[in-house]
This record gives structure tokens, C-alpha cells and sequence, in this order.
């Protein structure tokens, strides 16, 4: 891999890892059975120089924002270099937001290119607040020959076969924005710098190298932080291969693991928890000696990589898993949220090794990650090289507050100093996850600190942002909770939002209430909806600024009401 | 074929697809109607939505990209990003 010691920024690395490799090849790109795409480095940097080249003469250059808004797909790829390449600043939107929200976020961010897939731009056009959407070019991929494209470019056509010019960054300057969540009132828009990336990037491949002829099947988007480390830098840097599939369908992603050969992947909890779904209703369908033999041979793998993990044995016991996952595959890499250890373990049985571990936007990719010395379904595994974890006020049991300290740290929330100085405590990033570091170092999680939660799909959710969907409800006042931080529980799963409602005086949640309450939870991207609501009787505590008091609120909640006072939607 | 499914309604489409949900997921089809939220109906993730668009294209010889599947909930607009690819 390259030494990324010596490089300055994303765009310089990237750019050495181009002409260090050329005829290897860089991307493939899968929709279902067809390959759309295969790109070699020097394909690639042809391609992304003639798209950089028009970006600049349009005026993209060093530190101006530019943001892609695409699912997962080799167009991505090769715009991000392009603008790393004219010094710009990416901004990464994510495609499963409503097109309202994505608007709102491109103008929080000040991004002025956009590059985006046409089904979302007409989305975006015709959302609310479109007429506001201050981008100057937009660059629309795939948009059928007599589409309409509201003022935007073909992305296809926009290039220029001159020399572009590079544009050098410092390690301290910002080189993305990324929002790790807060559509409503309050965008966190965490500003990572090039040095967060480069560092980060040495810390994961210390333990999951990359190499030529390493394939990396990315199914997740690219704006998600996990696929830009590992489905694009990190295998970028080695000279290694990402496989874009343009698909989460399973059968699709069954038949990549063979087609392809993948040595790596990554995916969040549910995509994790679905291949073991699958995995054990085939081996329930067995006959039942091939079972009893099937379940001996887990057995003795179990036994025999008790200590560490060893592939090789592990293909030749378990032949017929192995080739499932297409022969190569040395590991998984799961994150977004938290996985069960049961689900974690059931793979590690049967010799595959599921990379787990801790992480968060603002801390760059990862934090801590398993490092199979043993293998631990227990834990998030040790931090990584450079990180420094420590738990802050710990309680008899060793259990506090986790805090975080390293060079990928992010450099701090776009446009807001306030939230920057609650996050970041003197040097120290405080995510709001409560946790236990143990004698072998490494950290357990038990739960949440903050009014927050982390979907299976890998999604932050903060309450705050859900209330403006209530708003106008016919009641007196609402606030929305997530349940464990009104009632602690030591538990990383099975989270939950909750809507707090305080009627008019002495009137009952009528059932014209619950019925708009359903109505406007419906409105919601099915992974924001609320599970239920509570009844309020008293006023909520407010500051001068006519402000919810949440802490004061959620403290007489939990001194007032039980879990079971949840009235389920 | 193609000329018969151009002459389906929306609404034959939608019976179709509470038919397709309630055999795919083994739910009486009388509890399901054209408003349902499907994944709080059926129980199920995203994921398990993708499967039932798997079973839907294989219905309706057609194909149907994952992101037909963004920020929709319900049957009847379910049906409807069908019906406009028939």
C-alpha cells in the first residue's frame, strides 16, 4: 500500500495510487446479473480528470463544497476524486433521505456543485423548497435521452479532455462534510479533514490490509462512513478492487460473492442478521444426516479456532459454506450500529470473520475493532492504532461515559461552535454511549447516555429532529424521547422513540389525537417512526427562550411514569 | 401479455399486490387493504420489502430498481410505481 504518511490529502494520495497502479483494476460495477462497468487505475483517472477539468472551468476549486448525492454505484467514485482532485470539499448527502430533507441539507452546507442521480434530482424538483436550492451546477448521471432536467447537466457529457490542474490541501483542511444525522431544526454536519481520513485509513488497514487482486464487494452507499473508508480509500490506496452492486437483494448478493471472488465486504446489522437468516433456514432444510455431520464439523471448527482464527481450516472443514461466500472471503466488516453478539458468533462458528467494532461519524470511521486475538462476540473489540478510549466517571461495575481521543476526530460540526463544545470536551469526543473498558482492553457497550438512537439499518436518530412532523397536532404541547433515555436500560437493541403528549387541561388523549398522531407518524421513513406515545398531564418545564426543557422533562418522566405507561401505535 | 397488463387498472394491481404480500408473507388477505403501511402490517425491514419486490417482478414481468422502494409505505402507492413501468 502506499505510505499515506507522505501525503497531504485525499487527492494527493488518490492520485499517486492511480499511477502506481494502472493496469490493475480499480472498479467493477454490478446491477443484478449484468456488469455495467470495469475500470482499470488508468481507466479511472481518465475518466475523473475530464469530469475534473469541466468542474474547474464551471469553477469548482479549493475549498469550495461540492456534494454527491447517489446510491451505490462507480459514479461516485470517480466524481468524489474529481472534486478531491480540484481541491474542493465533498459533501456526501444520503440518498434514503425525503428529497425536503436533502434539500435541506445541500443549502446547510453551502455546497455549490451538486452531482446527483436523476431519479432523485426529479425528486429534489419536486420538493418543497426546491426554489431555494442555492447549488449553481448541478450534474444529473443516467437521466433518460428527453428527460427533463430542470437547469441541470448530463453528468455524462460534462468533461473536457484538457489537462486538469491539481489543487494541493493541507492535512488540517476540511476535505468532507458529513451529516451524521439532524434533518430539522439543528444539521450536525461533522467537518472531517483530510488528516481524520488519512489517519483513519492507516488505522484500519494495520489490521485488514488491502492488497492488488483484494476485491471489496460494496453494497452499502458511499456516503455511508464505512464504505468510504473500506469500499473506497482503503482499497484505492492498496491498488485493490471495489465491486459496486447496484442492489441489496440477497440472490444478488449471493451470486457477487462467487461471481466475483470478494475477499471483503461491509454491511450494517440487519444485511448481517439477514445472510444468517438465510444461512440457517438452508442448513434446516438439509437432510437430517448431512445436518448431524454439518453440525460435528461446526463443532470441531469451533474447537479448533477457539484461540485464533484459521481460514484455510475452516474452508477445508466447511467446504460448502465457504463456496457460498465465494472461497476468498477473509472477512466481514459490519457497523452503523450494534450487532448481537448470537449473530456475530454464529459466523465466527462456522470460520467466517465478522470485523466488529465501535465508531461514529465524528470519530472518522472506526474507533475500536475486533482483532480476533481471541475472537469475542462480547465486546467492540480494542481501539484501533492512534485511538485513545477512556471511560469518564465510571460507576462501581467500571461502567461511564466512553470518551475518545485521536488525529481522526473530526474538526468540528459546520456552523456550530455551541454543539462542537458539547461534543468535543478538551480533546475529548463524548459520542453519549455508556461503556466498560475490561482487562484485556477491550470496550463493552450497555447502552446510551443521549437522547438518541441507532437503527439496525446503521441510521442516528435524534428525537428532535422527528417533532416537526407532529407539529399542529391538536394538543397542548408534545416532545418526542427515545425510550431508553427516559427510562435507562443497559441495552444496545430494541430502541425506540416515544411521543410525550400533554393534552389541553383536563382533556384525555382523545382518539382524534392518537388517529392525527398515526396520521403524521405515517409521513415518516419507516425507520423514524415513533412506537408509541405517553400521556402527559402537566406542563413541560421551559426556559426563557420558550424552549423545552428536555433533560428537566425526561427526569420528571421517569420519576412520574413507568415503561408500561407506553401506548403502543 | 404486455397488451393485457397495459389494460390493467391500478386498482387490479393493487389486489394484485395484496395478494403477492398476504401469500408471500402468510397473512390472511382480508387483513390487508390498499392503505396499509406494509412493514407495520407485515412486521417486516427493509429488506424483507425488497423480497416482496422480488416476488412482485417475477408477478409482473417487470423490473424494479431498489430505490422504487424509497420513502414509500404504503399498497396503493406501491402499486402505482408498478403500474407506471407496466
Amino acid at each position: 500500500m502506499l505510505d499515506l504518511r507522505q501525503y497531504n490529502s485525499l487527492g494527493d494520495a488518490l492520485r499517486a495510487a492511480l499511477e502506481r497502479w494502472p493496469n490493475e483494476t480499480c472498479l467493477i460495477e454490478a446491477d443484478r446479473e449484468r456488469e455495467n462497468l470495469r475500470l482499470t487505475y488508468r481507466q479511472f483517472k481518465e475518466i475523473a480528470q475530464a469530469l475534473a477539468r469541466a468542474l474547474q472551468d464551471s469553477g469548482l476549486a479549493s475549498g469550495i463544497r461540492a456534494a454527491i448525492l447517489m446510491t451505490n454505484q462507480s459514479k461516485w467514485l470517480i466524481s468524489a476524486y474529481a472534486i478531491f482532485f480540484c481541491g474542493g470539499v465533498l459533501v456526501p448527502i444520503d440518498y434514503k433521505l425525503t428529497a425536503a430533507e436533502q434539500i435541506k441539507l445541500l443549502q446547510h452546507s453551502s455546497a455549490e456543485f451538486l452531482i446527483v442521480e436523476y431519479h432523485l434530482w426529479r425528486a429534489i424538483t419536486q420538493a418543497e423548497g426546491f426554489s431555494e436550492l442555492r447549488t449553481r451546477i448541478v450534474l444529473v448521471t443516467e437521466a433518460p435521452q428527453n428527460a427533463e432536467l430542470s437547469g441541470a447537466k448530463r453528468w455524462e457529457d460534462f468533461r473536457d479532455s484538457r489537462e486538469p490542474v491539481f489543487v494541493p490541501r493541507e492535512r488540517k483542511d476540511p476535505a468532507c462534510i458529513v451529516y451524521s444525522s439532524g434533518t430539522g431544526g439543528r444539521p450536525k454536519g461533522c467537518v472531517l479533514t483530510h488528516e481524520n481520513y488519512l489517519e483513519q485509513c492507516v488505522a484500519l488497514t494495520s489490521l485488514y490490509p488491502f492488497w492488488p487482486g483484494v476485491r471489496y464487494l460494496s453494497i452499502l452507499p458511499t456516503n455511508h462512513a464505512i464504505d468510504f473508508m473500506v469500499g473506497f480509500i482503503g482499497p484505492f490506496t492498496c491498488g485493490a478492487t471495489v465491486v459496486h452492486l447496484r442492489t441489496l437483494r440477497p440472490e444478488f448478493i449471493r451470486e457477487a460473492f462467487t461471481k466475483y471472488q470478494i475477499t471483503y465486504m461491509a454491511l450494517v446489522p440487519m444485511v448481517l442478521k439477514n445472510l444468517e437468516k438465510g444461512l440457517r433456514q438452508r442448513f434446516a432444510e438439509l437432510p437430517k444426516g448431512k445436518r448431524t455431520v454439518l453440525n460435528v464439523l461446526i463443532g470441531v471448527n469451533k474447537a479448533l479456532t477457539r484461540r485464533r482464527p484459521n481460514v484455510k481450516l475452516s474452508r477445508a472443514l466447511l467446504p460448502q459454506v465457504h463456496k457460498a461466500f465465494g472461497g476468498q472471503l477473509r472477512a466481514l466488516f459490519v457497523g452503523g450500529a450494534f450487532t448481537e453478539p448470537a449473530t456475530l458468533q454464529f459466523f465466527y462458528d462456522l470460520g467466517i470473520q465478522v470485523g466488529n467494532g465501535y465508531g461514529c461519524t465524528e470519530a472518522g470511521t472506526a474507533i475500536t475493532l475486533n482483532d480476533f486475538k481471541p475472537f469475542r462476540a462480547d465486546t467492540v473489540g480494542k481501539p484501533l492504532p492512534g485511538m485513545e478510549v477512556k471511560i469518564v466517571n465510571p460507576d462501581s461495575e467500571g461502567i461511564g461515559e466512553v470518551a475518545i481521543r485521536s488525529k481522526t476526530l473530526m474538526s468540528h460540526y459546520l456552523d456550530d461552535p455551541e454543539m462542537t463544545a458539547e461534543t468535543i470536551v478538551n480533546g475529548w469526543l463524548v459520542p453519549g454511549d455508556l461503556g466498560r473498558v475490561d482487562s484485556a482492553g477491550h470496550l463493552q457497550l450497555f447502552g446510551r447516555k443521549k437522547n438518541m438512537i441507532v437503527t439496525e439499518e446503521g441510521k442516528n436518530i435524534y428525537p428532535e429532529d422527528i417533532e416537526t412532523y407532529f407539529e399542529g397536532l391538536p394538543v397542548r404541547e408534545f416532545c418526542v424521547f427515545a425510550a431508553n433515555y427516559l427510562w435507562p436500560a443497559r441495552t444496545m437493541v430494541g430502541e425506540q422513540l416515544v411521543l410525550v403528549v400533554h393534552p389541553e387541561p383536563g382533556q384525555p388523549v382523545t382518539a382524534e389525537v392518537v388517529a392525527s398522531i398515526a396520521e403524521r407518524n405515517r409521513r415518516l421513513l419507516n425507520y423514524k417512526r415513533i412506537s408509541g406515545y405517553l400521556a402527559w398531564d402537566r406542563d413541560f418545564p421551559i426556559t426563557a427562550s420558550m424552549k423545552i426543557k428536555r433533560v428537566e422533562l425526561a427526569e420528571q418522566i421517569r420519576r412520574g411514569l413507568e415503561r408500561s405507561a407506553l401506548v403502543a401505535l | 401479455m404486455a397488451k393485457y397488463e397495459q389494460m390493467k387498472t391500478l386498482q387490479d394491481t393493487t389486489n394484485e399486490v395484496l395478494d403477492l404480500a398476504a401469500t408471500h408473507f402468510k397473512v390472511p388477505r382480508e387483513q390487508l387493504t390498499a392503505d396499509d403501511d406494509f412493514f407495520k402490517k407485515l412486521g417486516i425491514n427493509s429488506l424483507q420489502a425488497l423480497d416482496l419486490l422480488t416476488r412482485i417482478e417475477q408477478h409482473f414481468r417487470i423490473e424494479l430498481p431498489d430505490y422504487e422502494l424509497q420513502g414509500v409505505s404504503d399498497f396503493r402507492t406501491l402499486a402505482a410505481r408498478i403500474q407506471s413501468r407496466l
